[in-house]
């Protein structure tokens, strides 16, 4: 197996409220190789999207990384200040941010924003190969280069999406995080926008994190899936292994409670109750308030995150398969 | 399959372009144009469709929220057919409790000044049904109809305190309190998490059985569509493309539009390896468009034909599976 390009060591991020602190990230650990895409994925308000906020320290004012390390080519991330940060951030790991419409200045050319990342984040700047280079990118995720001096507003959500990839891609970065980017599209361009991302991904040889609630988007681009639940990664395996034989039980939930328009119309499961408010979470394993299998053990201590063979990790008292 | 109990004929919806003031529009998005489909009692209808297809319109119609540009609706009440199309003041008023809508967004269709009780109970004193009493313990036992337990503990709550699953449940109390016999479900689980949806799901089609619901239900997620309808109807542009049983229209798509959307849904399985229709461009915005087919610009094996000719009729291609293209 290759070096990983980035491990992710014990990371636990708070998010802190007037309520109390919010344990967002607990104890998250994880590897990427080069070429590697790792899907990231579980409900709303699991952590999926403050572990990427982490990798990035783009953090809120309100969130505080406690503790763990974040090693991108075994440099930490954590300790470094924003001046040493920004060295790495777009030029190393940049982000495909979820709402396009959003991510984009109304006010701007489109491919002038794109230039001004380079600008701010790439040492040996020049304005004419910069151009050149926006052109490139835009052929590379399907737009026409003549686009590149309209403005967002004139184009249609595909594109901008599109727009918002090429963007990410300026600095050549090592590795693309993508925090549901095609969630606010149609299954039409959704299908689109994936094949290319991915095939992007593949040329470029880079590593991606994929993050998503969709299990089925996930299944189409992930080679391995990270499953998140209540701030931890409760599983993680290669795309295969996670679908075809899940070792936690939520996991496990999440798979059979998800219709899929192929194959013989199976009942869909229902998993009790909802998701831990995280100012309070349930002590031992999180999931046990809604786990079938719990016992005493779940409830008092945290499952170890382990190996069951394979490169397949759980953190569960009571694997299904183990 | 007897009589139906709602049957929509030529509906059709135009939105007026506006450009300045005092001139009248020239232009029309054609939201909606002449769509036709019937519903059984007791059955499930799924309107399918991207963005921008017209199937919200279709929904707002059908409750008189929107009203036609032209066309029939019929809602069959007490054995006999009334054209809700053209239903105003009082008849109107009765006619809203028979059908009612659940919407997409439960943090945006609640009012968040209202208890919950305040907010099921309002369409009880819309319609003027029961006094306060009467109201309170129809309030509760919806409430244990939909799987909020016990009533007491949520009537006087306000939805901030409740999460998004619990949202919908109260929506779809409101909307059944005044016992309506169809209800049109715009999107009701596109914005909750796979672990809440199944939820909702199984209790919409648990409610539809006990208390005799009709819907139609609009999504633009075919999967949810299997899950949750006898019958789906695609929409594309305003019209409707194809209409047949469920697993029929999965397995045996007709229309290119059909095969190209069933061909793009992604599958959670990395074993299956989908087959992929690449169809052109994106969904246009339908400002007087010709009269031709309205995929022309998109479909792959379109012809002359196609182009000279007006949009295709839907057309019985056996067992009930209807297409409107010329070339299947």
């Amino acid at each position: 197996m290759t070096e990983p390009i980035l491990y992710v060591d014990d990371l636990t991020m708070h998010y802190t409220t007037r309520a109390g602190d919010v344990s967002a990230v607990d104890n998250v650990s994880f590897t990427l190789t080069k070429g590697e895409s790792l899907g990231l994925v579980g409900e709303s308000g699991c952590g999926k999207t403050s572990v990427a906020i982490c990798l990035l320290k783009l953090l809120p004012d309100n969130a505080h990384i406690k503790g763990g390390h974040i090693y991108l080519d075994g440099v930490d991330l954590v300790p470094l200040s924003e001046e040493q940060v920004r060295r790495y951030r777009w030029r190393r790991i940049s982000m495909i941010f979820q709402a396009a419409m959003n991510s984009l200045n109304p006010v701007y050319k489109v491919g002038d924003q794109i230039i001004e990342a380079m600008e701010t984040h790439l040492e040996n700047f020049s304005y004419p190969a910069a151009r050149e280079k926006v052109a490139e990118l835009f052929r590379l995720v399907g737009l026409d280069p003549a686009l590149m001096d309209q403005y967002p507003h004139e184009y249609s959500g595909g594109m901008r999406q599109r727009a918002v990839i090429a963007m990410a891609l300026a600095c050549d970065p090592d590795i693309i995080i993508a925090d549901e980017p095609t969630t606010a599209l149609d299954v039409i361009v959704q299908d689109r926008i994936l094949k290319e991302l991915r095939a992007i991904q593949q040329k470029l040889n880079m590593g991606m994190i994929y993050i998503s609630h969709d299990i089925a988007v996930i299944a189409e681009v992930s080679d391995c899936v990270g499953v998140m639940y209540a701030g931890r990664l409760v599983e993680k395996a290669c795309t295969e292994e996670i679908f075809h034989h899940p070792i936690h039980p939520y996991t496990a939930g999440l798979m059979s409670a998800f219709p899929s328009i192929v194959g013989p119309k199976r009942e869909l499961t229902m998993l009790p109750g909802e998701p831990p408010d995280l100012l309070h979470p349930p002590p031992g394993c999180r999931f046990h308030p809604r786990c079938p299998y719990a016992t005493s053990i779940c409830m008092e201590q945290v499952p170890e995150f382990k190996e069951y063979g394979g490169d397949h990790f759980a953190a569960c008292w009571h694997p299904l398969e183990g | 399959m007897g009589e139906a109990l709602v049957r929509v004929a030529g509906l059709s919806k135009f939105f007026p372009l506006t450009r300045g003031l005092f001139r009248e529009s020239q232009e029309f998005i054609h939201a909606v144009e002449d769509v036709s489909f019937t519903i059984a009692p007791g059955e499930s209808l799924g309107l399918v469709g991207e963005s921008g297809s017209g199937k919200t319109t279709t929904g707002k119609l059908l409750v008189r929220l929107l009203d036609p540009t032209a066309g029939h609706i019929y809602l069959r009440a007490n054995g006999s057919e009334v054209d809700i199309a053209t239903l105003r003041g009082k008849d109107l008023k009765t006619f809203r409790r028979r059908v009612q809508m659940i919407f997409q967004d439960p943090y945006e269709s609640l009012n968040p000044r209202l208890t919950i009780f305040d907010t099921i109970a309002e369409p009880l004193i819309v319609q003027g049904i029961g006094d306060v009493l009467e109201r309170e313990e129809r309030v509760a036992e919806m409430l244990v109809m939909v799987g909020l337990t016990p009533p007491s503990s949520f009537m006087f709550r306000f939805p901030h305190e409740l999460s998004g699953g619990q949202r919908q449940r109260v929506a779809i109390a409101r909307a059944l309190i005044v016992g309506p016999t169809f209800v049109v479900a715009d999107e009701p689980t596109s914005m909750l998490d796979v672990s809440i949806r199944t939820g909702i799901m199984y209790l919409m089609q648990d409610l539809a059985q006990r208390l005799g619901v009709t819907y139609l239900y609009i999504t633009h997620d075919l999967a949810v569509a299997r899950y949750m309808c006898q019958r789906i109807a695609v929409m594309y542009l305003g019209k409707i493309v194809e209409q047949a049983e469920t697993e029929e229209l999965l397995q045996h798509p007709q229309h290119p539009y059909t095969r190209a959307l069933i061909s793009a849904v992604p599958i959670p399985d990395p074993r299956i390896k989908r087959q992929a229709i690449e169809i052109k461009g994106s969904i246009p915005t339908p400002i007087n468009p010709p009269p031709r087919c309205r995929f022309y610009d998109r479909c792959p094996i379109a012809d002359a034909f196609c182009e000279r000719n007006d949009h295709p009729p839907l057309r019985d291609v056996g067992g009930g599976h209807y297409v409107a293209c010329y070339k299947t």
